[in-house]
């Protein structure tokens, strides 16, 4: 009886050490879950959600204080995903934090540009290369569209161009039967 | 797995000199030839057109650097736009003339979009730029590839894989067989059929020098046995050279196919995410060949290749066309199109596109246009549903699931499919060809892969972004640190300065002349600091001994704030004359420090810049702002030094 009981305590101990010292050795730095709803996010770091990027956003749905709906750069697809990796029911895009837009990207006006660098201060991802009282211009492959920097211009020399089709970036289209027009009295051919 | 390739390429390393077993592979369809028409006439060369139009995207991988201006007067052979990063090759003019034109032009692609290029007007003259032979047997090989690079040339079997890419040593595999590609197994097209029956012998010397290249040791051209007279010429053209071999393969589609030839002649089968090179064997087509040797012996770069006009045209050759050359002049050159044609295709009626429209030049990938009418290539009846029959599965030569991959692409199961290796899937069109249900199998395997390949754009840029934005938010914090710690450090060596300042005023006949020399020969902040409090505590000193206030001689010394107050209520007990001026003094600096600092206020608010406010500075933060300057100025100096290099 004794016996038993000084081995399920021994076990109980070293267990406990080993658990304790793995949490200690093994420790994950950052929620992992967090990471995981940030890679599904579009990274436009718009703000559109309501919170000042994609991460905080991804640590506001961890947390249970943002719904998964908050995201239209994201789309359906988006909000799908993230209903999937939450583990709850699918919602539409909450209109009330914008619609999704065609993917595009901002373009200077050269010749209007002051060059006050407000534009520079304000784009999440540094995509805006210029100095103070020199024009500045947008490096359009880092450029998220995200529409951060069309606040800011006092002059609003900053437009969005959408992206247009390229034998580059061009698709096939889902294969559609064509439907011919009858002839006009309605004969069968 | 390394290992049991290695072992598998020996044996058939073994094997391939003397069998002549062909090995065939699954699947496969036999459409109808349709060969014969264009092959009753030899090749014709097109004459020059009057317009030329290069696009830059003729190949895969970069779009090439133009390397030319409108207006130019440019040679044939003369570079127009060179070749940019790894995977890219480079444009010639294929004849003399004048640019006159760098513009979006319609290219010959599915999408009917149009694309940069480069349209020349020739002066007919076809006058050559100075050509450079390359004496290949006596040159190392790394010259030879890396002067292969500028030649544009591109596989001109239709995947137009830049060339010099493929002959490129990197060290890792050795080649031991070189297989050339002479199978043309596509319907209707003949272009290496008649180059094989007329120029056997100079197909054979490019053999040698891509053998040579490649440091091969064996040499295998397969033809399929529907080409007896290729097969007759090449055959007694390879007499010529040692370890080749021309080896006739059973005419069955898609035998063209790299890994499907490899199949056939050597037996191997390549895993799925390996290379040929792996193994050891790499492949060339017969054209491609052909203008290696016309590179290295004529130092001709690529400007023109053999085109098969044929369908519903009245006289169906094959052309020797210059690249750029518009479609309407080759038609017009075959007798033109007969009555009911419908559109053109490019390539072969199985893996080729519909052309969007007649106004597209000839570009490297074009091997063969088929003029089409609904009699040749009738429109598919309606798509009926699956039947699950599988003989799609039997007919992939890819051993493929064609009906598991057309459920998941139907479905946008991207995922799904990815897993059943749709990317393996080379899009011959077999599975097409024998659905009884007429479903367009490829078209929904080309839609997802399309899909994927968007998708997993859209997240590399996402990645970028991420990093870009994680990158920017730990510079603002970096900075922000920084900022607080200088601002920390000019508020402790400002408050020394302002205190001294007024014990300055306190007793001026002494320290004025110590204190601006003292502090401009403090370096950085902290020396100025020490060096103030030094000064104060002599000024208090001086103070002290003009005999003014003789109770507390080292009060300065343990701070400074405490220090100005202890003087001043002395003063106002000792001197109340003085004293008030020394508040008045005090109140017009503080109402000059407020009127300042609205000012700086205003100018942040408008401006959004951080002021410098110089004027009422000590004299150590006016030395590091300038010593600040200076590193501007010369920072900018080296931009500016830095600027014309790459321009350059």
């Amino acid at each position: 009886m004794l016996t038993a009981l000084y081995i399920m305590l021994g076990l109980a101990l070293v267990l406990g050490i080993t658990l304790g010292i793995s949490a200690l050795l093994f420790k994950v730095e950052g929620d992992p879950l967090v990471a995981r709803i940030d890679a599904i996010l579009p990274q436009t770091q718009c703000g559109q959600c309501g919170y000042p990027g994609c991460k905080p956003y991804a640590m506001a749905i961890a947390k249970g204080e943002a719904d998964i709906n908050q995201c239209p750069p994201g789309g359906d697809t988006g909000a799908r995903a993230l209903a999937d990796l939450m583990g709850v029911e699918y919602k539409p895009l909450n209109a009330e934090h914008g619609l999704p837009k065609p993917k595009s990207v901002a373009f200077i006006d050269e010749n209007t540009c002051i060059g006050c660098t407000l534009c520079i201060q304000a784009c999440p991802v540094d995509a805006i290369l210029g100095a103070a009282k020199h024009m500045h211009t947008i490096i359009a492959s880092e450029c998220t569209g995200c529409e951060l920097c069309l606040a800011p211009c006092p002059v609003d020399c900053i437009t969005m161009e959408p992206i247009g089709e390229t034998p580059d970036n061009w698709k096939w289209k889902y294969p559609v039967i064509p439907i011919k027009a009858m002839p006009a009295n309605g004969s069968l051919a | 797995m390394n290992a049991i390739i290695q072992f598998a390429s020996k044996l058939i390393r073994g094997q391939a000199a003397g069998s002549d077993a062909v090995h065939k592979f699954h699947g496969g369809v036999h459409p109808d030839g349709q060969k014969q028409q264009s092959t009753t006439l030899p090749i014709a060369k097109l004459a020059i057109p009057e317009r030329l139009v290069l696009p830059l995207r003729q190949h895969v991988g970069y779009i090439p650097k133009i390397k030319v201006q409108v207006g130019e007067r440019v040679l044939k052979g003369q570079m127009l736009a060179e070749a940019e990063g790894t995977l890219s090759a480079a444009i010639h003019a294929p004849t003399s003339g004048t640019v006159a034109a760098i513009s979006e032009e319609i290219i010959p692609h599915p999408s009917g979009l149009p694309d940069m290029c480069i349209t020349l007007t020739p002066d007919g003259q076809d006058e050559w730029t100075t050509l450079q032979p390359v004496d290949w047997r006596n040159t190392d090989k790394k010259t030879l590839v890396a002067s292969l690079r500028s030649s544009g040339i591109v596989g001109l079997g239709g995947a137009t894989f830049p060339t010099h890419i493929k002959v490129r040593a990197d060290g890792k595999s050795s080649i031991h067989t070189l297989v050339i590609n002479a199978a043309e197994c596509e319907p209707y097209i003949t272009c290496d059929d008649m180059l094989m029956r007329e120029r056997a012998d100079e197909i054979v010397q490019g053999m040698e020098i891509v053998k040579f290249l490649l440091g091969a040791e064996s040499c295998i051209v397969g033809i399929e046995d529907n080409k007896p007279e290729a097969t007759t010429a090449m055959a007694e053209a390879c007499k010529a050279l040692p370890d080749t071999s021309v080896k006739v393969v059973p005419t069955l589609y898609p035998s063209g196919d790299a890994r499907r030839l490899i199949h056939l002649v050597l037996g191997i089968e390549i895993p799925h995410d390996k290379r040929s090179t792996d193994v050891g064997v790499q492949v060339f087509n017969v054209a491609t060949v052909l203008a290696i040797y016309r590179y290295f012996v004529y130092g001709e770069p690529a400007v023109d290749r053999i085109v098969t006009m044929t369908g519903s045209v009245n006289m169906p050759q094959n052309f020797e066309v210059l690249f750029g050359t518009p479609l309407q002049t080759l038609i017009d050159t075959a007798g033109g199109a007969k009555a009911g044609t419908t559109h053109f295709i490019m390539g072969g009626p199985m893996m080729g596109f519909d052309l969007p429209t007649i106004n597209v030049p000839i570009t490297k990938a074009a091997n063969c246009i088929i003029a089409a009418t609904p009699d040749l290539f009738a429109p598919p009846p309606p798509a009926m549903p699956c039947i699950r029959c599988a003989r799609c599965a039997d007919a992939c030569p890819v051993n493929l699931q064609p009906q598991e991959l057309y459920w998941f692409s139907k479905s946008d199961d991207f995922e799904k499919a990815r897993d059943y290796n749709l990317f393996d899937c080379i899009e011959c069109g077999c599975c097409t060809y024998v659905c009884p249900s007429n479903i367009p199998l490829v078209q929904y395997y080309r839609y997802a892969k399309s899909e994927i390949i968007a998708v997993d754009k859209a997240k590399e840029a996402a990645d970028l972004a991420r990093e870009r934005n994680e990158f920017r938010l730990a510079r603002i914090e970096r900075e922000k640190l920084e900022r607080a710690q200088k601002h920390a450090e000019r508020a402790a060596s400002g408050k020394a300065e302002g205190a001294k300042s007024e014990e300055v005023k306190a007793a001026p006949e002494k320290s004025t002349a110590e204190t601006p020399t003292a502090a401009t020969t403090a370096g950085d902040a902290k020396k100025a600091a020490i060096a103030a409090a030094i000064e104060r505590a002599k000024a208090l000193k001086a103070a002290a001994q003009t005999g003014e206030m003789q109770k507390e001689p080292s009060a300065g010394t343990a701070d400074t704030t405490d220090s100005s107050k202890p003087a001043q209520t002395e003063q106002t007990k000792e001197d109340p004359a003085n004293a008030e001026q020394a508040k008045k003094d005090k109140q017009a600096l503080i109402a000059a420090a407020i009127e300042r600092a609205k000012a700086q206020k205003l100018a942040a608010a408008q401006a959004g810049i951080t002021p410098k406010n110089v004027e009422d500075a000590s004299p150590a933060v006016k030395a590091e702002i300038s010593e600040i300057d200076t590193i501007r100025e010369k920072a900018k100096q080296a931009v500016k030094a830095q600027n014309p290099d790459s321009e350059a």
